[in-house]
């Protein structure tokens, strides 16, 4: 039973184009500004391509993917027909649309405010009234997963929810409530100027609203991947999920707290008071807790599959890990990636020590491994587990896919370890040339050149991933078992009802937004002549 | 014994991130080392007519009460002044604000790190150690020729500087 088939593969087709897409604009990018080309002559093409780049590695191709994963989910987890099918087809055209709707009048230099907006900066209206419509098509997947969830609980009273519709759930609501920042942003001080019935916009503003969004939208691209390690691997490597409780912990923190800490993005900025950045900063904390927990429960969930295969001793079980299988080799690399990336974090939340880094290509190296890493190969691990099960066909082979892992692991790394390095020197980020003859700037040449190289190599396993999925279509059909997700060591009976519905945590995940962001919204929306000229990009100056 | 385990692990992340935000707290009273704070508005459109950031009055500046603050402005694509002159082993206070959109900037090799916002006045202080020539770009994306917005710090002898201090009224190395 697996209705939704077409939807599923149409949402992961239209996210990997995008994909391949925007890596090659990236790489570009790193080839332009390095010393291997001569200085970029028009360099409003580079920022016109930094701005296709971010809007679909961040707005597009995640979303697609939460969408298409979550339909599949609420398919297989809950064992029951997708309820909806046609308004899901109806988000997917309006994400579909969105992009096209953006990406022309970004092709032709007329949005080159970058996927962030940077107002009072104003770009073409068509540019934000497409990301608006990617934004609805979510929203209907929101509310289809709801829609879906209820539809089981009332057949089925009383029993726990599967976790990976759980936190495919939580993810929903989590992304619902972020993206509001940003849609008022777009709808209440960017549309107005853009369309030309204001000409002046609060930039401060704009900046606190749009980090309402900007840091908890990583927490929804994480989702997919935080599903995929307690929902699929333990399963893929022949282990047990150590602990559902500690999984469904996790996600109900991820939804409490991903939203009040985004002014952490604002640490330098002078319209927010340090109390409130103080506050951000503990908050931080607090968030770090459910990935730390993760941590626990993933490895041990995965010793458990090594004990299974007959490893002994303290470390004896990790050589008998299936290594040969793609899901345990994604799942490693992400882990490595997660460790570095994460304690990268953990100085960003620091304020002192975000003196030294702030806005430098620390930063850049920062979310490229945590998402362009950890995230965005247990995307590829998702897709792979899939795959047979969207297409009937087999996916048989299995070295082409570890090759295509090992190539993004050892690419990103290679890629943002000298990003970090170039940061704490204090280079600069959204640079369309640097002058390398410059000694203040020559030492960061060569680490530039390096991460060019890295590049090099996650385009190649982008364009690997392709080909596989590809070859997926065309393999011998097979017959499947039908689709498993793991099984806990202890699977739950019955669960409290903290842990098996949403209420009380969204009224908490509500409660404190308003609670550290209404002070500084209040206190701008009220403060007199803040407000700015607005400037249009399009127009010559 | 499962659940122990896991117990122990979730109070050791505890731990973890409060001994983490313990340090933030310990450096913030220690040391004084805060974000900006203070906020305050300003007229990105009459900058120029009246007020501290009108064009005579940019550069470095030594107060009534013998305290040092630069003042600058940035706008697509420059810094005004272009070269900061400053006093080694004195605590400067940085005024700045942007005439236009969003922009920022960092000194290489510190930690000055300053985002300019138009309405807004940053405000940020610090103390150079050693006499040194550096780089000051704008870290935000501020339009098509961001890349271009480059300014330069000298951090002088501060015994140099004040004497320089008395013949002028504003300092920069333009």
């Amino acid at each position: 039973m697996f209705d939704s088939k077409r939807l599923v593969l149409a949402h992961f087709w239209v996210a990997s184009i995008g994909f391949l897409i925007a890596a090659v604009l990236g790489e570009w990018q790193m080839y332009v500004r390095s010393p291997l080309h001569a200085w970029i002559s028009n360099s409003e093409l580079y920022y016109r391509s930094v701005t296709a780049h971010g809007a679909a590695m961040a707005y597009v191709f995640p979303t697609l993917i939460a969408m298409g994963f979550g339909y599949a989910i609420a398919e297989l987890a809950l064992k029951q027909p997708l309820i909806g099918v046609r308004w899901a087809w109806i988000g997917f055209a309006l994400v579909v649309l969105g992009t096209v709707t953006a990406m022309v009048p970004v092709s032709m230099g007329l949005a080159s405010v970058l996927y962030t907006f940077y107002p009072p900066m104003i770009a073409n209206p068509f540019y934000y009234i497409g990301i608006v419509l990617v934004v609805v098509g979510s929203w209907i997947w929101v509310a289809l997963m709801s829609i879906n969830l209820h539809a089981w609980k009332k057949s089925h009273p009383g029993e726990p929810i599967p976790l990976a519709m759980f936190a495919s759930v939580a993810g929903a609501y989590l992304w619902a409530w972020t993206s509001v920042g940003a849609a008022i942003e777009i709808l209440f001080q960017i549309l107005p100027v853009a369309l030309g019935f204001k000409s002046t916009i609060d930039a401060g503003l704009a900046r606190v609203f749009f980090s309402w969004t900007l840091h908890a939208i990583v927490y929804f691209w994480l989702m997919p991947a935080y599903i995929a390690f307690y929902a699929l691997v333990p399963r893929a490597i022949g282990g047990r999920l150590y602990s559902d409780t500690m999984g469904r912990i996790a996600f109900i923190l991820f939804l409490v707290f991903s939203m009040p800490v985004g002014i952490h993005h604002l640490f330098q900025d002078p319209q927010v008071g340090w109390g409130i950045k103080f506050l951000h900063t503990v908050f931080t904390g607090i968030v770090s807790v459910p990935t730390l927990l993760t941590v626990f429960t993933i490895c041990a969930s995965v010793e458990i599959a090594g004990r299974l295969r007959g490893g002994k001793g303290p470390f004896g079980w990790i050589a008998a890990l299936p290594w040969k299988n793609p899901m345990m080799l994604a799942v490693a690399f992400s882990f490595v990636m997660l460790g570095f990336g994460g304690a990268g974090g953990l100085i960003n939340m620091s304020y002192q020590l975000d003196f030294a880094v702030h806005n430098t290509q620390w930063i850049t190296g920062h979310f490229h491994l945590i998402f362009g890493g950890a995230i965005v190969i247990m995307y590829f691990a998702i897709a792979y587990d899939l795959w047979p099960h969207l297409t009937g066909k087999a996916l048989s082979d299995v070295r082409l896919m570890r090759i295509q892992l090992w190539l993004w692991f050892v690419g990103m790394i290679v890629m943002t370890f000298p990003w970090h390095y170039v940061g704490i020197l204090g280079m600069p980020r959204r640079m369309a040339y640097f002058d390398y003859g410059h000694p203040a700037i020559s030492p960061e040449a060569l680490s530039v050149t390096i991460t060019f190289v890295g590049g090099l190599l996650l385009v190649a396993s982008a364009i690997l991933f392709i080909v596989i999925l590809l070859r997926g279509h065309i393999g011998n059909r097979i017959s499947l078992p039908i689709f498993q997700f793991s099984v806990p060591v202890h699977p739950p009976t019955r669960l409290p009802a903290a842990l098996n519905s949403f209420a009380l945590w969204i009224t908490l995940m509500i409660a404190l937004s308003i609670v550290n962001y209404g002070y500084p919204i209040a206190q701008l929306i009220t403060l007199k002549q803040s407000s700015v000229p607005a400037i249009p990009v399009s127009v010559q100056r | 014994m499962a659940a122990q385990a896991e117990l122990r692990w979730a109070i050791l992340v505890i731990a973890i991130v409060v001994f983490l935000l313990g340090m933030v707290v310990y450096m913030s009273l220690h040391w004084a080392l805060m974000p900006p704070a203070r906020i305050e508005t300003i007229d990105p459109t009459t900058l120029h007519l009246a007020g501290e950031f009108t064009e005579g009055n940019l550069g470095t500046a030594i107060e009534p009460d013998g305290s040092v603050t630069v003042r600058v402005i940035g706008q697509q694509y420059s810094f005004t002044p272009q070269c900061l002159l400053l006093p080694a082993n004195t605590p400067v206070r940085f005024r700045s604000t942007s005439s236009d959109v969003v922009h920022g900037f960092i000194i290489s090799g510190t930690n000055v790190n300053v985002m300019l916002e138009p309405g807004y006045i940053s405000t940020f202080e610090a103390t150079f150690k050693t006499p040194a020539d550096r780089v000051m770009p704008c870290h935000e994306f501020c339009g098509v020729a961001h890349a271009a917005m480059w300014a330069r710090v000298r951090v002088i002898d501060k015994k140099d500087f004040f004497k320089q201090a008395g013949k002028e009224r504003r300092l920069s190395c333009v």
